[in-house]
């Protein structure tokens, strides 16, 4: 195997890892303070992908460009989803969120498929075909640039949790619940900027996945499963961890690409949480409950 | 139980059994995917309603039995009533080594079912990759002639079928009724209310799990030889595909978990407006694709917005049944 090959096929994994690592981190965020899975946070990426499609269809916006309105829109969604359905059920037991979840997230599948069919769609721009030479290597300039703005869009997640006082606030809610309502925190408020958030994370990764693959809505289960084993791999409520397992699952799953057969690269990344639950469940970054 | 649970009893055990003398052959279908249902339904509430124990991967039993069962019959002719043996044993081997893993390193709750979707996700792939399965392409059962039962090979007419799955739902249930008053069952639910505490009162929280998921993962086996034989057809795609295992674990959480009724009520009941929306759909000429599913998931999310401890047991209460 040519040793530039491997190099290519490793930093195509990286790049998209950290696209991936953008849509865990909402999946993290949002169970690392509201304690509840969202099991439909793959059907969430979907629907940003098709956002985009639209977007570039009707006004021929390029999906850098559609991020923002894209990620403003999930927010609200979030935040109403969250006040108005979620929580409420914050306290109940995780099957019955489960079957909450769940709910929302067969009706955005079928939502999709009615809207748009099951057709694949994608965006055609220029800059998808070409790529940067530095030496030997090649790389995508459609994926680089993806995986600029999903670690710039983690970097602006990061530090509104360590410096704005919401952020702070909401990190308090997550470590100690009744701590924070007893200082006066309105938690129901947080929790559901939390949502919005982590929404607006999926929204932004959404909009960069659509230049690297193509979108159908049957996609949805596919990554909220994929965000699921980053996220677990990565540590559960660690933000570097969604996108350290990000990064990992990209990279894995290209090289089992390449080595082996596509169609198996999933087999890696659950071969590689199930390793992980088993000798390290924290994850990788981690605490230890 | 009481006298009316016995009279209601009696009455669903003789329309039950009648149903066939005048279902015609559609109707007959539906309530064999019922029964199906219902009896998966019970066999995952051992582990998640009696013993609290969170699994969203029990299509990854209901595969390896179909394909244990299936697999035997299709390169050696050996029938089913032996493959049967094979496919509870490889359910529970994989069942066993799954709670062991997540018990012994103390892996519960949310953790303890995303480690079941892997399971199950991890074998459906390697099955798309086993040839000798048929890979992704399935694997075929001969079709036998209906019209004579061949009970040796579990070959039949659909009313052979549709008995077999009422013994089965019967016999869960009955099962389920006594492993309630069992030891175990009292010992599971004291590790579904407050493990620590079971710990500390001296059960052995490990064993009595490891308990749950070897039964839980060994009827579920049973049901996925009935399917292979019912069907006729395996595709690692459907049969081990996380929405499988939704659709098992609906019905007992529509009806109600950890209730005996709830699996086949809520069996029932999804099972119905499924196919009740899809008729009212065709009579409506609005057959696009996916309008189904999004009601469906309306109900969904109405019923456990609004009972949330599911459907039966404000029945119970209401005509004074126990639970």
């Amino acid at each position: 195997m040519p040793l530039d090959l491997l190099a290519n096929v490793i930093i195509a994994g990286v790049l998209t890892g950290l696209v991936y690592g953008l849509m865990a981190l909402g999946l993290s965020v949002i169970f690392g303070v509201v304690r509840v899975v969202n099991f439909a946070h793959g059907e969430m990426m979907t629907i940003a992908m098709y956002a985009a499609v639209l977007l570039f269809g009707a006004f021929r916006l390029d999906p850098f460009l559609a991020v923002l309105p894209v990620a403003a829109a999930f927010f609200a969604f979030g935040y109403a989803l969250q006040a108005g359905l979620i929580n409420p059920f914050i306290t109940r037991p995780e099957h019955s969120q489960f079957i909450l979840m769940v709910a929302v997230a067969i009706i955005m599948v079928n939502g999709l498929l009615i809207g748009f069919g099951p057709d694949a769609r994608n965006v055609q721009t220029d800059y998808q075909l070409e790529s940067i030479e530095i030496g030997k290597l090649l790389v995508d300039k459609a994926r680089l640039y993806a995986a600029v703005v999903a670690l710039a869009a983690s970097a602006l997640l990061f530090a509104f949790f360590r410096f704005a006082s919401a952020g702070k606030a909401i990190r308090a809610c997550a470590d100690n619940h009744l701590g924070a309502l007893v200082v006066g925190l309105r938690v129901k408020h947080l929790y559901a900027l939390t949502f919005g958030l982590g929404s607006a994370c999926v929204a932004i990764a959404g909009c960069m996945m659509i230049l690297l693959v193509d979108v159908t809505p049957n996609l949805g289960p596919a990554y909220t499963l994929l965000a699921f084993v980053i996220v677990i791999v990565g540590g559960l409520g660690s933000m570097a961890g969604a996108l350290l397992g990000g990064v990992l699952i990209g990279v894995s799953e290209a090289l089992a690409g390449l080595l082996i057969t596509p169609s198996a690269k999933s087999m890696f990344s659950f071969g590689l949480l199930i390793l992980v639950l088993l000798f390290r469940p924290q994850g990788l970054l981690g605490r230890k409950a | 139980m009481s006298r009316r649970g016995i009279a209601l009893l009696g009455g669903l055990a003789i329309l039950l059994l009648a149903l066939p003398g005048v279902a015609n052959a559609y109707l007959l279908s539906v309530a064999t995917l019922i029964l199906y249902l219902a009896y998966v339904g019970q066999a995952w509430n051992v582990m998640m309603g009696f013993a609290g124990q969170l699994s969203l991967g029990h299509s990854l039993y209901v595969g390896v039995g179909a394909y244990a069962a299936a697999s035997l019959f299709f390169h050696f002719g050996v029938g089913p009533w032996a493959g049967l043996w094979l496919a509870i044993a490889l359910s529970v081997a994989l069942g066993c080594a799954i709670g062991f893993l997540a018990f012994r390193f103390g892996i519960s709750g949310v953790y303890f079912a995303l480690l079941t979707i892997a399971f199950a996700e991890f074998v459906r792939i390697g099955f798309d990759h086993l040839q000798w399965t048929g890979g992704p392409g399935g694997l075929f059962l001969k079709v036998a002639q209906r019209d004579q039962i061949d009970l040796a090979n579990f070959r039949g007419p659909p009313e052979m079928y549709y008995y077999a799955i009422l013994c089965l739902a019967a016999l869960a249930f009955a099962g389920c009724a006594w492993l309630l008053r069992t030891k175990a069952g009292y010992y599971w639910q004291a590790i579904r209310e407050n493990e620590e505490a079971a710990q500390a009162l001296g059960i052995n929280t490990f064993r009595w799990k490891m308990l749950a998921v070897a039964i839980s993962s060994a009827m579920t086996a049973v049901a996925g030889v009935f399917f292979a034989f019912y069907y006729n057809n395996l595709f690692p795609e459907q049969i081990f595909h996380i929405s499988r295992s939704i659709e098992i674990i609906l019905g007992p959480i529509i009806g109600g978990v950890g209730t005996l009724f709830g699996p086949i009520l809520g069996a029932a009941l999804l099972t119905l407006l499924s196919d009740g929306i899809t008729e009212g759909l065709a009579a409506m000429g609005w057959e696009i694709p996916g309008v189904k599913h999004v009601f469906y998931g309306v109900v969904l999310l109405a019923v456990v917005l609004f009972l949330p401890n599911g459907i039966w047991p404000p029945i119970a209460r209401r005509f004074g049944l126990r639970r």
